[in-house]
């Protein structure tokens, strides 16, 4: 589906890296880990075609991504940013309707069809209440909630989400993964960026581990899922517990860890 | 059932304020053409323009009052998609046509004929080509070896503006007395010279044609460059049709008016107001609403203290002063 092929992806002032190759298959789920810096979010913005690699190609059902137009690319490939809101007023309803806009030819408007499916998103999401309502007006997670509101009603084949549990609360942060869950189970690809380790552990299939110096490993869950590579990840000492067959990190301070 | 696709719905929203913005149109120039020092009745009106009418009332109608009416609605109408095009260029919604440095280049490039004595013509053209050389030169400066953020953009626009103004008022210091009220009312801007009504309705007509079909692209470049390149927009040559548009607009407006102020900032952002923020909607709604605003500016600026004339941007900016701040205020 989606694929790196000796992908460096392009950070100022880092002069190498181990070239990542690996392949994303549909009904994956991949969690990206690393400390701050490290290059996550460039990493998926480079996946997602939107940045240039400094070497190595990433490829879209078989075909560089440099190459593809953008709009066959956002017909098939959501991306779930960040930073959310920034830009000119719009309504919880306009925005979600934007991702139709790749499906929409440029002479034609948007069909009832498109206008049922940013619909369904908006409720999906707890958001059918605010459609009307200004983005300016909108808390952090809502228009979190909004952000993924819109990749949905994109009906992407591919989710890439740079941290999507930011600024959820406990109950839509659960929301949030059962919904991508249920999208890798009908067959959509996911590369998620996380800073929860819990979060990765209980949800993703593969785990990529990407080191501030551009050192990079990937693999199963559970054998990347290791306390001793977290630990050198994040340089911060952890402790694993095991509760109910689930795998649960705890980062250790001088206040916990009895030292 | 996939195949069908119904538009019901998105275009009576279009069409309905887009037809009440006509019907004002059509109001403001009528009032524009019947009013002045020889005062012509509606019923005259009707004869002058269904072929009869007294000589008199034709000459004032066809030679004077409707070309100079159809120069302030095509140069209203420029500035206002002009100003709409540049917000969300920079998604700025303070945003004007002028913001980038266009008009100080005009100018500049009038005053300069002015001062050589040159015809009106010549007093256009260099209008012109100054606003030309201030449009490449911002866009060469801002585009540099970086990215073009609208925040560079803007800097850059800035910066040459305020370079312009130093020109402007170093050339008044220097001007002989006798121009100088020529000078202060093409920098005011003043629809008492403005020639043939043509160009500026040609240009307005043909660039709201080619942004038509780019309407719902404008809407999603409005969320950011990422968030639009994330979702099929070629961002780059967007933002280059809608800059270079934006230029030629704004110089085609500065050219047949002089410097007009906040028709461009207050238009577009009155009218996103009212009908949301969809630009296929406000795009042609800023070119009515732009158009109608001049056109009573106009009449009023040569009517208010008549038989003396006030040049239409003063008229323009006292409406549009308290209006800004009104709307900067509400705001937050």
């Amino acid at each position: 589906m989606l694929a790196a092929k000796n992908l460096i992806i392009d950070i100022p002032e880092r002069s190498s890296g181990t070239p990542l190759s690996f392949a994303i298959k549909p009904g994956e789920t991949w969690g990206v880990l690393g400390p701050n810096g490290a290059g996550k979010t460039t990493l998926l913005h480079t996946l997602a075609g939107l940045r240039k690699p400094r070497s190595g190609t990433v490829e879209l059902a078989g075909k560089n991504i440099q190459q593809l137009r953008r709009k066959q690319v956002a017909q098939q490939l959501a991306v779930v940013f960040q930073n959310n809101g920034e830009g000119f007023p719009a309504t919880v309803l306009e925005t979600a309707m934007i991702g139709r806009h790749p499906f929409i030819s440029p002479w034609d408007i948007e069909s009832a069809e498109d206008l049922a499916v940013a619909r369904a998103a908006l409720q999906k999401l707890e958001l059918a209440d605010l459609e009307h309502r200004l983005i300016s007006t909108l808390s952090g997670g809502e228009r979190q909630r909004l952000a993924i509101a819109t990749a949905l009603s994109q009906t992407p084949k591919l989710w890439l989400a740079d941290e999507p549990s930011n600024h959820l609360d406990l109950k839509h942060q659960v929301q949030i993964m059962e919904l991508l869950a249920e999208q890798a189970t009908a067959n959509c690809g996911i590369v998620l960026c996380l800073h929860d380790l819990n979060l990765a552990a209980q949800w993703c299939d593969k785990i990529l581990l990407l080191y501030p110096n551009g050192d990079a490993c990937w693999g199963d869950a559970d054998t990347m899922l290791a306390t001793p590579a977290l630990e050198k990840l994040y340089n911060q000492p952890l402790r694993s517990i095991v509760s109910d067959g689930q795998r649960y990190f705890i980062p250790l301070s001088s206040r916990n860890s009895g030292l | 059932m996939a195949v069908v696709k119904s538009s019901r719905g998105a275009l009576p929203r279009f069409l309905l304020p887009l037809g009440i913005l006509a019907l004002l149109t059509l109001a403001t120039l009528a009032l524009a053409i019947t009013t002045g020092s020889v005062s012509i009745s509606n019923a005259e009106l009707w004869q002058v323009l269904s072929g009869g009418g007294e000589p008199l009332h034709r000459t004032l109608v066809f030679e004077l009052r409707l070309p100079r009416a159809l120069s302030a609605f095509g140069a209203g109408g420029l500035l206002a998609v002009a100003g709409a095009l540049m917000q969300v260029l920079l998604r700025n919604p303070l945003a004007d046509p002028y913001i980038l440095g266009l008009s100080g280049g005009a100018a500049v490039g009038a005053l300069t004929s002015m001062l050589l004595g040159l015809s009106a013509a010549a007093v256009s053209g260099s209008a012109f080509i100054g606003a030309m050389v201030s449009a490449v030169t911002v866009f060469g400066l801002a585009h540099g070896t970086g990215s073009w953020t609208p925040t560079r953009l803007l800097l850059t626009g800035v910066v040459i503006a305020s370079g312009w103004g130093a020109a402007i008022t170093f050339m008044l210091a220097v001007s002989p007395s006798d121009q100088l009220p020529g000078m202060l009312y093409w920098l005011m801007g003043d629809l008492a010279y403005a020639r043939s009504p043509w160009p500026a309705l040609i240009v307005l007509g043909l660039i709201s044609i080619i942004m038509l079909p780019l309407g719902r692209s404008l809407n999603v470049l409005a969320r950011g460059q990422m968030q639009a390149a994330a979702l099929g927009v070629s961002v780059r040559a967007l933002e280059w049709t809608i800059y270079i548009a934006a230029s030629l607009l704004t110089a085609f407006a500065v050219v047949t008016a002089g410097s007009i102020g906040f028709v461009g900032l207050i238009v577009p952002h009155m009218l996103r107001l009212v009908l949301g923020n969809d630009q296929r909607l406000i795009l042609p709604a800023a070119a009515l609403a732009g158009g109608a605003l001049l056109t009573l500016a106009d009449t009023l600026a040569r009517t208010l203290i008549a038989p003396e004339q006030l040049p239409a941007g003063v008229i323009t900016a006292l409406i549009g002063v308290p209006t800004f701040l009104y709307l900067l205020h509400r705001s937050r």
